[in-house]
């Protein structure tokens, strides 16, 4: 499949902060891309920067293989985004509010394929209401019909469920799998809903401080019968010394001065720790992490890590 | 353009505190009228007061006096002043407020220019100042001719009074309103300018009225540097030139010239000065804007 995202060393400084720092990453087509990171950890930045919203400092964007600065009005015509809330025009009704997120982005829609796009996110009853008298979960599917309205290929969601009832959540989980898989659209979401994305989320990528984490599909990322292990020794400096020439080398994850993370099946974790005590590295705690949050943490906690396998 | 400009002016016109300006300028312009109604001679004699020394008015030219178009021109006069604070409204509003309200990064994400953004924003913010001025127009000039009937016009001078037949004057206030449609496009470019770097449109507003205020103390203030060095080149300056349609020539007889402009390159001067200002302001928005990261 091709790349509908490549960026490569894309790097975003505001004076002294740091916000994205070399990040490199490819979105294949067709599939829903989760971008995980905890807060301020430079997701909106990127979003941002992928939208024509912010300058990278450093770095190129191509998507759907042509680069973004050269031709930013023909890409951004195939893209539907919302960006953190969706703000609306609230003294306008939600049906306006679509016509001038349609006309903006090139189309002339009728009242028709207006009312049939505010069917497909569950407001269509509300279309001739102000949006000031909408809920925040109204707004929230307002907003996705403003990126969906013009029928774009690529469809960018920054946390699309926020402000949503469980109802409204697993509705929009539904629509963002028939986007994917039934429209063959391309989705890149970001969430904090980090069990969310382990449903819908073909591929992902985990962000820290501007760097990048971890990338990869989910389902060679996060076997339900792996276990992701978190190690914290007396000196693991050393520690990783001693793990890396040896035969627990292909377990390691992950590894920091303050954070050293293994990936292993379920049924490797005695050996683990039979391994561990022969090689006399010095253990202070052991934490076995079996779910997409879990490993999320033990990714983003801790200090900057100092490289990733 | 077209399309766009649409829905500017859909977004300018289908807002509440669009019309609170309108409000304002309908309440203002009334309570005038009626002032002038109940109690014009007192005005009259007040505007008067300061000629009686050197000339003698009958009582049949004092009624003539009061008329449509004098009521026009002294409510212009108050008006004129109150009339930045109106339009920054809405102009220090236009990229402020779409920051503020979250809607800017949902409008920059689709495929339309920057620059071509930026302008079609200016452009409905100067037909909403139109917009303003003919409602203006229609309350204070057409308003006024209905109630106070019309006569020749008298204007005063420092060097005395023009007297302009009433056939002569209604072009004067065509020319008048059209140069003031210019002088407030300056104050919309300069809160459309302040808007780029706020993200509220307080900010904005009350920039632009302390600019205007310090401006117009600058203008004022009579210090023969100023009057040399700075007074040509502020905006403030030249604000009020379209007093200037109303001051005429006169023979030698001292009987004023139909058509005629006293000083007519005075006042193309302070036009090409404000029209100066407006690229400026408009140009500096947008070199700003399109570098500018968008963050709100």
């Amino acid at each position: 499949m091709s790349a509908i995202i490549s960026v490569k060393g894309l790097t975003k400084n505001f004076r002294e902060l740091n916000a994205v720092d070399d990040l490199s990453f490819e979105v294949e087509e067709s599939v829903v891309y989760g971008f995980l990171g905890q807060n301020g950890a430079g997701k909106s930045t990127t979003i941002r920067m992928l939208l024509t919203l912010v300058q990278p400092s450093e770095g190129t964007i191509n998507i759907f293989g042509k680069e973004l600065k050269k031709h930013r009005k023909e890409i951004l015509r195939r893209i539907g985004a919302v960006i953190e809330r969706p703000d609306l025009y609230k003294y306008l009704t939600g049906i306006e509010n679509l016509r001038i997120f349609a006309t903006m982005s090139g189309i002339k829609a009728s009242e028709k394929k207006l009312m049939n796009e505010l069917e497909r996110v569950g407001i269509a009853q509300r279309a001739h209401s102000k949006v000031k008298t909408y809920s925040q979960g109204m707004k929230q599917r307002l907003g996705i019909a403003t990126a969906l309205v013009h029928d774009p290929d690529l469809i960018v969601l920054d946390e699309p469920t926020n402000g949503l009832d469980p109802q409204g959540i697993a509705d929009i989980r539904n629509l963002i799998i028939h986007l994917s898989k039934d429209l063959h659209k391309t989705v890149f979401i970001s969430s904090h809903l980090l069990s969310e994305m382990e449903l819908i989320a073909d591929s992902m990528l985990i962000i820290d401080k501007g760097k990048k984490v971890v990338e990869g599909k989910v389902n060679e990322l996060f076997d339900p019968s792996d276990m992701i292990v978190q190690l914290k020794t007396t000196d693991n400096a050393s520690a990783i010394e001693k793990l890396n020439i040896s035969d627990l080398k292909k377990f390691l994850y992950h590894k920091s001065a303050d954070n050293i993370i293994l990936k292993l099946h379920r049924d490797e974790v005695p050996l683990l720790v039979k391994r561990l005590v022969q090689m006399e590295i010095s253990v202070m705690s052991i934490e076995s992490r079996h779910s997409l949050e879990d490993y999320f943490l033990s990714l983003t906690t801790g200090q900057r890590h100092v490289g990733a396998s | 353009m077209w399309e766009l400009l649409k829905i500017e002016l859909l977004k300018i016109f289908r807002r509440p505190r669009t019309y609170i300006a309108f409000g304002a300028i309908t309440a203002i312009v009334f309570l005038v009228q009626l002032a002038l109604k109940l109690d014009g001679k007192s005005y009259i004699d007040l505007l008067l007061s300061n000629l009686s020394g050197s000339f003698e008015f009958s009582d049949e030219f004092k009624s003539k006096l009061l008329n449509g178009y004098l009521v026009c021109f002294a409510i212009l006069t108050a008006l004129l002043i109150q009339m930045p604070l109106l339009v920054s409204l809405i102009a220090g509003d236009s990229i402020a407020g779409e920051a503020n309200m979250g809607t800017l990064r949902l409008s920059l994400i689709r495929p339309v220019g920057r620059t071509k953004y930026m302008i079609v924003k200016f452009l409905a913010s100067v037909i909403y100042t139109i917009a303003l001025l003919i409602w203006m127009a229609v309350l204070a000039l057409f308003g006024s001719m209905l109630i106070f009937g019309t006569n020749d016009m008298v204007v005063l001078r420092s060097t005395g009074i023009d007297q302009i037949a009433a056939s002569d004057v209604m072009w004067r206030y065509f020319a008048a309103f059209g140069y003031a449609a210019v002088a407030l496009t300056t104050i919309a470019a300069l809160a459309f300018l302040l808007s780029v770097f706020a993200e509220n449109s307080i900010g904005p507003i009350i920039a632009t009225m302390s600019i205007i205020i310090v401006f117009t103390i600058l203008s004022e203030m009579n210090i023969p540097f100023y009057d040399d060095s700075i007074k040509p080149w502020l905006f403030t300056t030249h604000m009020v030139a379209w007093k200037g349609f109303f001051y005429v020539k006169a023979t030698d007889d001292g009987v004023t010239i139909t058509g005629s402009i006293a000083n007519l390159p005075a006042i193309l001067k302070s036009l090409t000065i404000l029209l100066g200002y407006i690229a400026g302001f408009v140009f500096i928005a947008i070199w700003v804007f399109r570098k500018k990261d968008i963050l709100s």
